[in-house]
């Protein structure tokens, strides 16, 4: 049921992404060419797979998502966020090498190149971190910089001489999903194959090893193999998504649509499902964004739909959004503020010997030291709950609580005075010192800690300071005392102590 | 291997003649703009990456320098003009969303910092690319500037019309301003600097307000990056600003030495950068990038304490020792 709903809310928030992405690409300066072509027919072509030009190009961004979601979730739990980051600036020099030694564009020496680049920087961040005092935020940096600087001197050295002039390695900075070829395309379904098999088959091992490094360590498990394998895998999603994503926005294909995921739930297994379907999605939308404005590389407009994925997750995830949480926050809130008017209530009560059943509006404020105002409004609240009702005299209000509430009231209170003496008898605070504990902790106390508070205290009857502590028995005594002679309602009566 | 050999045919003959003397005596005027420009953007990020290493905010610089490319966009497409002020704006606006918009995210969501920043900083500079190449032929900026830098064509800037700065490329004399109050607010604020880098707990005690002097060091980077962000492009600016600081900290321990020597290394890494890239005909920025890491390089290697030939000679020093 909750699941249900939240892939409604997903449902919805991916439409809502996609009508904010395709409304800002219909203002660009190609209206005129939007009109002649509907948007949606285009969209269709684009999704159908017929033309098989696109088909090439949807394809290999249904890999590139699948990978970078799958490798993504990885290192966002691994806190290797900013490793793929570095990763992807660090295969520049290798793509360019790959290039000058094949002498073409051929994907497979750009794919070893980039990948031995890739590694190499890995490896250099863990040296540098080793053999100096340098922090690791700052060899990530510097790999980045170095290799990326590199990069750039070995790509302008490239584009000086005759094949590299139009091969378009400037594309493997920001990406053009749109030259994507068939072979291209062919090793990107290898790796993504080979990535989902090797998760599959390893992903006990790879689960330990991102959630507990010293178990799994303890386990006898080769933690360095496993994570050297992940940089591999990761090095591998980067470079066969250089050509559709680019070099400078991959690592935000890798940690986007894995926060996404990781906003949404809390189970590894349903946070990578989750983290490659959201990568394939943007993957394949960004793509055919970029197919609509031919100037628009696709490199960031991927990256832009699934920031728009992000920013309904953070706002909308049932669990971790923003305003679930302020939500649940306010609910809580509330919660606390009727049991705090409840208890007042049973304290004035209390005072008066627990004679009549009403409580003055005007004793009650004087019990909580608050506003005439403040104390109507909380007790139209404890109304609205069906925990109290109010009677209105001529010159003044009373109120009374229904069955429902005065239980409430009195475990509210039992909890309250139950820690008090837990705190005095076993913690041995002093008893004028446990009262603001004791006002936090009685909302939060649940059925099971309050019975073993009670075994512990041998089932007291009177609290550190004298008062009397309403007992469970009293509680359901209430309850079926009311019921069974029909009596007042709030026909719960104190122990002749 | 065919490619291999016509790559390799294609690197000019290094002719000492040609690369460091003819440039400086036939187009002087031109190179020394250029030489100027790298020196000061170098030193001004290194002065400022002296402190951003120091407080593991090395990538913070990364995502800053990143993101102030829609912050100059928006500028550009709302002013419709290269001015000065509304870009800086423009940019120190994106540079304070980035971090504010990163700890949001990180504050009110499990999403830890690290992926908080990789998230805001790529968002950000996507907006950037999208605009730029919507409205690219608008801005006058295209994304080879935005990837590469533009260092080349600095003295063909308008120059500064009157002053004492009279004929000075207005790029440079912008970038010289900054380098020069980067310069004067360090040296004015180096203690409070100091004392919040090392020791934050007794900066507060001492009556210095940390998060005043983080947010001024950020303000500090967006400028500095904005400034630098033509000459030397986004994602370069990032190793002006760790490398000079990490070569010079394996040099020395002590603050002041290090900001001396991140302005020593800036020096050469201007000079020697221009001319490999006047050597291979390259982009000037990126060759920068590749002499200030080979720097760090050769300190990794050869520093007298913390180099790595350093600790193997000490490492046999302590062996022989126990042997006898």
């Amino acid at each position: 049921m909750r699941f249900d709903k939240m892939w409604q809310r997903l449902y919805r928030g991916i439409v809502l992404g996609c009508v904010f992405l395709g409304d800002a690409s219909l203002r660009a300066d190609r209206i005129g060419e939007m009109d002649s072509i509907s948007y949606g027919g285009q969209f269709l072509r684009f999704f159908s797979m017929e033309d098989p030009l696109l088909r090439t190009v949807l394809l290999g961004s249904l890999c590139l998502g699948l990978c970078c979601g799958l490798l993504g979730s990885f290192i966002v739990v691994r806190k290797l966020s900013l490793v793929g980051d570095a990763l992807s600036h660090a295969v520049l020099p290798g793509v360019a090498i790959g290039f000058i030694v094949a002498g073409e564009k051929d994907p497979v020496a750009i794919f070893i190149g980039a990948t031995v680049a890739g590694l190499l920087g890995t490896v250099l961040v863990s040296l540098i971190k080793n053999t100096t005092h340098i922090k690791e935020d700052s060899s990530l940096g510097m790999v980045l910089a170095g290799f990326y600087g590199v990069g750039v001197v070995l790509i302008t050295m490239i584009q000086k001489t005759s094949v590299g002039n139009k091969a378009g390695l400037d594309k493997f900075l920001f990406g053009q999903a749109a030259a994507l070829t068939d072979k291209e395309v062919g090793v990107m379904a290898i790796v993504a194959f080979v990535s989902l098999l090797v998760v599959v088959v390893f992903y006990k091992q790879l689960l330990v090893g991102s959630f507990d490094a010293a178990y799994s360590k303890a386990l006898g498990l080769p933690t360095r193999f496993f994570h050297y394998l992940l940089m591999l895998l990761l090095a591998f999603s980067v470079v066969i998504s250089l050509q559709a994503v680019g070099a400078v926005l991959v690592s935000a294909m890798l940690i986007i649509p894995a926060s996404s995921a990781y906003l949404l739930t809390d189970r590894m297994h349903r946070m990578l499902i989750l983290a490659c379907l959201f990568g394939m999605i943007t993957g394949a939308f960004g793509a055919f964004l970029s197919y609509m404005g031919p100037n628009l590389a696709t490199g960031p407009l991927m990256v832009l739909a699934a920031s728009s994925v992000f920013v309904v997750c953070f706002f909308f995830s049932p669990k971790h959004g923003i305003i679930s949480r302020w939500l649940r926050f306010r609910r809580r809130a509330n919660r606390v503020r009727s049991e705090n008017s409840l208890k007042a209530i049973y304290q004035v009560r209390e005072s008066l010997g627990f004679k009549g059943e009403g409580v003055l509006l005007s004793d009650l404020g004087d019990r909580m030291r608050e506003s005439a105002k403040e104390v109507k409004s909380r007790v139209d609240a404890l109304v609205r709950y069906d925990l109290a009702d109010l009677k209105v005299h001529d010159d003044s209000c009373e109120v009374y609580l229904t069955p429902e509430g005065w239980v409430r009231a009195c475990a509210v209170v039992r909890n309250h005075r139950l820690w008090e003496l837990y705190l005095t008898k076993q913690a041995e605070f002093e008893p004028d010192h446990v009262h603001d504990d004791a006002e936090v902790i009685e909302h939060i106390l649940g059925e099971d800690t309050v019975r073993e508070l009670e075994r512990l205290l041998d089932f007291p009857t009177r609290d550190p300071h004298g008062k009397l502590i309403p007992s469970l028995t009293d509680l359901q005594r209430t309850l079926t005392y009311a019921s069974s002679k029909g009596e007042e309602a709030s026909g719960y009566s104190m122990p002749k102590g | 291997m065919s490619g291999m050999n016509e790559f390799l045919n294609n690197i000019p003959e290094f002719d000492f003649e040609e690369v460091f003397v003819i440039p400086w005596s036939e187009f002087g005027d031109s190179f020394i703009w250029i030489f100027l420009m790298g020196f000061f953007v170098t030193a001004t990020c290194g002065m400022l990456g002296s402190f951003i290493v120091w407080r593991r905010m090395a990538l913070v610089g990364d995502a800053i320098s990143h993101s102030v490319l829609p912050g100059i966009v928006i500028a550009f497409l709302v002013t419709q003009s290269r001015d000065t002020m509304p870009m800086f704006i423009g940019a120190l606006s994106a540079g304070v969303l980035t971090t504010v918009l990163i700890e949001f995210i990180h504050s009110r969501s499990r999403v830890k910092t690290d992926a908080a920043l990789g998230i805001v900083f790529t968002t950000l500079f996507a907006i950037g690319v999208v605009l730029v190449s919507i409205y690219g032929e608008n801005v006058d900026l295209d994304t080879d500037c935005v990837l590469y830098g533009e260092i080349e064509y600095v003295s063909e800037d308008t120059q500064v019309a009157s002053g004492p700065l009279a004929g000075v490329p207005l790029q440079v004399a912008r970038m010289g301003l900054v380098a020069v109050a980067v310069l004067l607010l360090m040296i004015v604020f180096y203690r409070q600097l100091l004392v919040c880098s090392f020791d934050p707990g007794m900066a507060q005690s001492m009556g210095v307000s940390p998060a005043v002097v983080h947010h001024g060091l950020m303000i500090l980077l967006s400028i500095a990056v904005v400034s630098a962000f033509e000459a030397v492009g986004a994602v370069l600016v990032i190793s002006m600003l760790i490398f000079p600081a990490t070569t010079a900290s394996m040099l020395s321990d002590r603050m002041p030495v290090i900001m001396g020597l991140t302005v020593l290394i800036a020096a050469l890494t201007s000079f020697f950068g221009m001319h490999l890239a006047l050597w291979l005909d390259v982009s000037t920025a990126g060759a920068m990038s590749v002499v200030v890491s080979f720097w760090f390089g050769l300190a990794w290697v050869f520093s007298p304490r913390r180099g790595l030939l350093a600790r193997v000679m000490k490492k046999k020093v302590d062996l022989f020792a126990e042997q006898n």
